[in-house]
């Protein structure tokens, strides 16, 4: 609590001790014959205590012309009840003083709540390193990360966060990304790697050469972002604001027609005015139409979905991209580094004359020299081992000095000896050229044939992998709700196809160039039905506009990415597809608690307020329809943070 | 010209009026007020003289809302 809470604690539990004992004394003293005024006066000090700073902000109010607010209500509808009881002579202040207690242990615990939810949201999303140790002239101190420069070195030892955005010099340990991208599994980083402020350092002691300031680092852009994404504001935050406007006046004109219009009624028809009844009735009726508890609640849902999606890996930019992911009728995607890993594999082996492992060995022997991607996935494959039949001891290893007279063939391959055999690697050109008849593969992708001492050996199909998500992120994304899910890629029809009907998604469109997807985006959103949002998801890296021209841009992989931070509107910081349905799981989660809140609220609120008008709701009712109503309200909202089981 | 402000205030609606006055400052273009992360952003007309338009931006919040304050 701080200090001004502090302050309203003691100041209500002051005015409650002075309001029991008058009251009791008023018990015993009843015969006494102790007159009016003193009672009046006596409640009045209990009264003050609790309410004189409402009376003062009231008063405060009608001088600058803001007559609407909940002091004014408060202050009214108390002042009233002091009245009637005064006038009346039934010596009953108690109402009109427990009334403003209430009203104050309500303001108490909604300041409290809503202080200790920020903090805790804050606390979760807090991933800013609080220093950092920078090396200089062979000493190690801590200082503020602001006030190192790029280009400095920084020790981070084990149970630190990295504070800055680096390579690694020295070391090696493993990284806890989970801050960043809600990936639990710990990342294995060695000299040379790059490493991203915000991790924590797990296992070794690691010296780091920063790449750039604290300023424009990972971790403050990423804070930055989460930060100002509630400055974004939805339209349900928006509908509130407004209905908040509209709704405290009508409440006040309301109860000033029910307190008037009755008695003038009952008086023209020749009963008694009763004004006193009407009166309440009118005070109840302000109590309950304080509207912070929608005002509240809607916000916080906000601002918790928000971050518990961060806590997930899941940036998103501003509450109302929330709202529009929630209604994602349409999930676009591209191809490449999206469902697929964007890196070429090996994928398969065959027709070879020989074990598949021994093919491997000699291509990945005659490509030994060659810098061409192609070559390298074939070294990896073999390097990995996977495709060796049994487990050996001996890790498979290329030796240079078995290969001899290596000749790279533009456009078509590689002819070189290895272990004195001639061995021709590369595309049915090549085979064509030396006499060979390669055997066509029926498969998907770029194809290596191998001949050894001018005959067919087999081939080997390289093609772009697949993410092992991939699948299950499409089942995911249908299960949300998502109604049709569309490829657009460069790539060729028959890759795309493949793509398509391996993961299940329901249309390709292919051999785009960039500025098709962005023609195709926009059919797309011509044909979506009213009241879907078409979401496009990409890596990032050249698909720019699409994302910012459809309804939501997504970025995967944005982990030290700017361009992609830039661009998208919601950011996935690492690379699993599977983290789009969870998003738009969050974006569901988090606007039904945000229905749930408004029809709560105003539900309650306007049975109350009839009730209250027909004169079955008293003061305590409407206290908890204002006091209770913000605390269910405040506490579901909380329930978006959680979002694990999304 | 955009810059954001650290702000205190105690409720929501508090919060919605401040934004609502900030925003009627002559020199301000917009403002929004995030009352979760207590801050506000202002976006500041051309060649605005930020100083005195803050000043004016606070003294209209109080206004509204007695009990808020920004920090400048």
């Amino acid at each position: 609590m701080n200090k001004k809470q502090k302050k309203l604690l003691f100041r209500i539990v002051l005015a409650s001790v002075l309001l029991i004992g008058i009251r009791v004394m008023q018990e015993f003293l009843s015969d006494s014959g102790i007159k009016e005024p003193v009672w009046f006066l006596l409640y009045l000090i209990p009264y003050l205590v609790t309410g004189y700073d409402i009376l003062k902000k009231a008063g405060k109010g009608i001088v600058n012309r803001q007559v609407f607010d909940e002091n004014f209500l408060m202050a009214i509808a108390t002042v009233g009840a002091i009245a009637i009881a005064l006038v009346g002579k039934t010596g009953d202040y108690v109402d009109a003083v427990a009334v403003m207690l209430f009203y104050q242990i309500g303001e108490l615990f909604q300041s409290y709540a809503v202080g200790k939810s920020r903090r805790n949201i804050s606390a979760l999303m807090d991933i800013r390193p609080d220093y950092a140790n920078l090396e200089e002239d062979g000493e190690v101190r801590k200082v503020d990360p602001d006030e190192v420069a790029p280009g400095s070195i920084i020790l981070v030892k084990p149970g630190e966060k990295i504070p800055l955005d680096g390579t690694i010099v020295e070391g090696r340990t493993t990284l806890n990304t989970s801050a960043l991208t809600g990936e639990s599994i710990p990342r294995e980083v060695n000299a040379g790697d790059e490493v991203i402020s915000g991790c924590i350092n797990m296992t070794g002691v690691i010296r780091v050469k920063t790449s750039r300031e604290f300023g424009e680092s990972t971790v403050s852009k990423i804070l930055e972002l989460v930060e100002n994404s509630s400055s974004r504001k939805s339209r349900s935050e928006n509908f509130i604001s407004k209905f908040a406007r509209y709704y405290t006046p009508a409440v006040c004109i309301g109860a000033l027609a029910l307190a008037v219009l009755p008695p003038v009624v009952s008086l023209i028809m020749g009963n008694p005015a009763a004004w006193g009844r009407w009166i309440y009735r009118a005070l109840t009726f302000l109590v309950i139409s304080c509207p912070c508890a929608l005002v509240i609640s809607i916000p916080l849902t906000f601002f918790a979905g928000i971050g518990g999606a961060s806590r997930a890996g899941i940036l998103v930019k501003g509450s109302n991209y929330l709202e529009q992911l929630s209604k994602t009728g349409i999930v676009a995607m591209d191809k490449t580094g999206t469902m697929t890993k964007g890196v070429f594999e090996v994928s398969g082996i065959h027709h070879s004359s020989m074990e598949d492992e021994r093919l491997l060995e000699i291509a990945a022997h005659a490509e030994c020299f060659s810098t061409h991607p192609i070559a390298k996935s074939i070294r990896d494959a073999y390097l990995s081992g996977r495709f060796r039949k049994e487990e050996s001891a001996a890790k498979p290893v290329i030796a240079a000095e078995r290969v001899t007279s290596v000749e790279e063939i533009g456009g078509n391959g590689i002819s070189a000896i290895v272990d004195g055999k001639q061995v021709l690697a590369g595309n049915g050109k090549l085979m064509e050229r030396f006499g060979i008849e390669p055997i066509a593969c029926h498969h998907v992708g770029t194809i290596v044939h191998v001949a050894v001492d001018g005959s067919y050996a087999g081939h080997i199909l390289i093609s772009d992998m697949v993410k092992p998500t991939s699948k299950e992120a499409i089942r995911k994304i249908r299960a949300a709700g998502v109604s049709r899910t569309v490829v657009l890629t460069g790539d060729a029809a028959n890759v795309a196809q493949k793509v398509a009907a391996e993961l299940g998604i329901d249309e390709i469109r292919a051999e785009l160039l960039p500025a098709d997807k962005v023609t195709e985006v926009e059919r797309l959103l011509q044909q979506k039905k009213d009241g879907e949002t078409l979401v496009f998801v990409g890596d990032g890296i050249n698909d720019a506009p699409v994302l910012s021209r459809a309804d939501i841009g997504i970025a995967m992989g944005a982990l030290g990415s700017d361009a992609a931070i830039e661009a998208a509107d919601v950011v996935l910081m690492d690379d699993d597809p599977v983290k789009i349905a969870k998003a738009i799981g969050i974006a569901r989660k988090c606007m039904r608690i945000v229905y749930e809140n408004i029809v709560f609220a105003i539900g309650v609120k306007l049975l109350c307020l009839v009730l209250g008008a027909l004169g079955m709701a008293n003061m305590w009712m409407a206290i908890f329809a204002d006091v209770g109503v913000m605390v269910l309200a405040v506490l579901n909202a909380i329930r978006a943070l959680f979002v694990k089981r999304v | 010209m955009k810059k954001s402000y650290k702000i205190e205030v105690d409720c929501a609606n508090c919060a919605n009026k401040m934004e609502a006055a900030a925003k009627k400052t002559e020199g301000v273009k917009d403002a929004v007020v995030n009352f979760m992360a207590l801050k506000m952003n202002v976006e500041f007309e051309e060649g605005a003289d930020v100083k005195a338009v803050m000043q004016n931006v606070l003294k209209n919040c109080k206004k509204v809302e007695d009990d808020c304050e920004i920090y400048l």
